[in-house]
């Protein structure tokens, strides 16, 4: 087994830097989620039942989860059609694409989300448009709400999900469309048979991406859905550095970080079936 | 196919191509690459819109139509069969488009694995094929649809070389066996003169020629028919009382008429049809033999003319055939030779 053994070696150097700077901190907060006061003198689950006996809690934890999802979902949506769009350009446009979908990698998170304040706000881009186009009297609510922040985390995250995407469907014999297409299949019927199977692979890696980044996008979270929106990631920071109550924000974070790992896990599992070989 | 033209920029890899298949003949698109034979396929798949003229298809223009309503049936050179379905899906996948029933699709499916003799295939992936196995599971599959006609765009490139043989053997059958209407792209000269009915030798987006492989093979329209298909010896002359005075010393009669006196023309002759004998003659031009090498059934022979010019020369190897490299050789026609001529511009 000389090659594992190289394998291994090449491994460590990131492999020890991860230990000492992720798994031992991460081992410290299990640690102090399983005390039961916050001068972390007494061991008890006591957080971890306060935690989820506790509907307010629990409903954390969903809103987490659905707003990942909902990322994902939002996504995808624009994504898929965009992907198809991009394969089928000439190597000039997909140039041009390619630097506008970047673009949102390129700008800091919090420019980006103030830019969205500006277009989401009372008299914000939106409103004013649908003011002036008298399709609503009054302006529509949209910062402070899960509409408003789907609809910014769509944009944020819109690289993660494009860019895995884009380099499956690229990989794709182009003669697999035309084939289905002399087939007799139109253009509908090809992407569903043919091509949204066979990118699956790209889309569980870019759903993943977006998932986790939207589950835990703290400044997105907390600038654009404000304090009526609580999720996970805002509520450590409430618990832990307002409250001061460093063992529920601990219960908190391991919370975050199990919700969002059984999310990925999911997907995976959903990415054995998507096997395309 | 009437009066067809496609462009990409100001390059035209399709000019004014103007071609009919008949029903049940299989015709072959021959040419280098890049000479708009794989456009012209394309087109008439509907993949390309033309830049200009017509596809016709019975009495009824296609070019308005999209791929999916063309009924032509298209095999590709990497196969392109659907990686995630099962060969019975793959075959099944354009009943499925036109909503047949399910049993119906069964029997199809059945009924096209027998034909291509794949039965008990049925469950398996693609990727557990061979690269013919695939090759005949592409083939099932555009035949399902009971096509109008069948586009072949180089079936045969990736296999190797015994593979391609018996796949060509099979094409060919079930075209007859069915009466298909086909068009084959292909580079391979062998290929095209094995199979098809008829070729169209293509260049430069311009059919040069079309005629049975054997028309092409010994009457060449053009210089670049000539050079492409088979190989051959080209010999510079000029027209001398209605003969051929060739470079390398020897009169020939000239099949052309009409050739003014003095006219540079390109002699091509055939391997084949030349021989090599000891006595010198006016329509003989002597050569030295520099190499013999036994290809198959064959004597091929590197002779050098008195000017340098290097000619093959292909005789039978028989017993008593050329067995001596040394001595003065003499280069003659085959009794029933007829070379092509070729007439340059005069100078």
């Amino acid at each position: 087994m000389r090659t594992a053994a190289v394998d291994w070696r090449l491994a460590a150097p990131l492999g020890i830097v991860y230990l000492a700077l992720f798994a031992a901190p991460l081992l410290l907060l299990l640690g102090i989620s399983l005390h039961s006061d916050q001068d972390l003198q007494q061991w008890g689950v006591d957080n971890w039942v306060k935690f989820w006996s506790d509907a307010f809690y629990r409903g954390v934890v969903w809103d987490t989860l659905r707003l990942g999802l909902a990322a994902v979902l939002a996504t995808s949506l624009f994504a898929w059609p965009l992907a198809v769009f991009f394969c089928a350009s000439s190597a000039r446009t997909q140039k041009i694409l390619l630097f506008i979908i970047l673009l949102p990698l390129l700008t800091s998170v919090v420019i980006r989300t103030f830019a969205w304040i500006v277009i989401l706000a009372r008299e914000g881009l939106i409103n004013q448009a649908v003011l002036a186009l008298g399709l609503s009297a009054t302006p529509l609510r949209l910062l402070q709400t899960e509409t408003g922040l789907i609809l910014a985390l769509m944009q944020i995250e819109m690289p993660l999900m494009l860019l895995p995407l884009i380099s499956v469907m690229r990989g794709l014999d182009p003669n697999l469309l035309d084939a289905s297409r002399a087939l007799g299949a139109g253009h509908w019927r090809s992407f569903f048979r043919v091509i949204l199977p066979l990118s699956l692979p790209g889309w569980i890696a870019g759903a993943t991406l977006v998932f986790a980044s939207a589950c835990t996008a703290f400044i997105s979270q907390s600038v654009i859905g404000g304090a009526r929106l609580v999720y996970l990631p805002s509520l450590i920071w409430q618990q832990a550095m307002v409250v001061y109550d460093w063992p529920f924000a601990a219960v908190c974070s391991v919370t975050l970080l199990f919700t969002v790992l059984a999310g990925v896990m999911m997907l995976n599992w959903l990415g054995r079936y998507a096997r395309t070989d | 196919m009437n009066g067809v033209t496609h462009s990409y920029g100001n390059a035209r890899a399709v000019d004014d191509v103007t071609l009919e298949v008949k029903a049940g003949e299989l015709v072959a698109l021959l040419g280098p690459s890049g000479c708009g034979k794989t456009t012209l396929l394309r087109i008439v798949a509907g993949f390309i819109r033309q830049s200009a003229g017509q596809v016709v298809i019975g009495d009824r223009a296609i070019d308005d139509l999209p791929p999916n309503m063309r009924e032509v049936g298209i095999v590709f050179q990497n196969y392109a069969l659907f990686p995630h379905m099962t060969v019975a899906e793959n075959i099944a996948y354009g009943l499925v488009a036109r909503g047949v029933n399910k049993a119906d699709q069964r029997a199809r499916v059945a009924e096209m694995l027998a034909t291509v003799r794949m039965e008990g295939f049925a469950d398996r992936k693609p990727r557990q094929l061979s690269g013919g196995q695939q090759q005949r599971i592409a083939l099932a599959r555009a035949l399902a649809i009971q096509p109008r006609i069948l586009l072949l765009d180089e079936p045969f490139a990736a296999l190797d070389k015994n593979l391609r043989l018996d796949m060509q053997i099979e094409i060919k059958r079930l075209q007859q066996q069915f009466g298909l209407t086909a068009i084959l792209v292909t580079h391979d000269q062998e290929e095209a003169m094995s199979i098809a009915d008829r070729i169209a030798v293509m260049n430069r987006g311009k059919i040069e020629q079309l005629g049975s492989p054997i028309a092409i093979y010994d009457e060449p329209a053009t210089p670049f028919v000539n050079s492409f298909i088979g190989s051959s010896n080209i010999l510079d002359g000029v027209v001398e009382d209605g003969r051929i005075r060739l470079s390398v010393g020897a009169t020939l009669p000239c099949s052309l008429q009409n050739l003014p006196q003095g006219r540079p023309v390109q002699v091509s002759i055939r391997p084949e049809q030349l021989m090599l004998v000891r006595e010198a003659a006016p329509d003989r031009f002597p050569v030295t033999l520099t190499l013999s090498l036994p290809i198959g059934g064959q004597l091929i022979h590197d002779v050098a003319a008195a000017d340098g010019t290097t000619i093959k020369v292909a005789t039978a190897r028989h017993p008593g055939a050329v067995s001596s490299l040394s001595g003065t050789w003499h280069c003659a026609l085959t009794p029933e030779a007829k070379p092509s001529v070729f007439p340059l511009p005069p100078t």
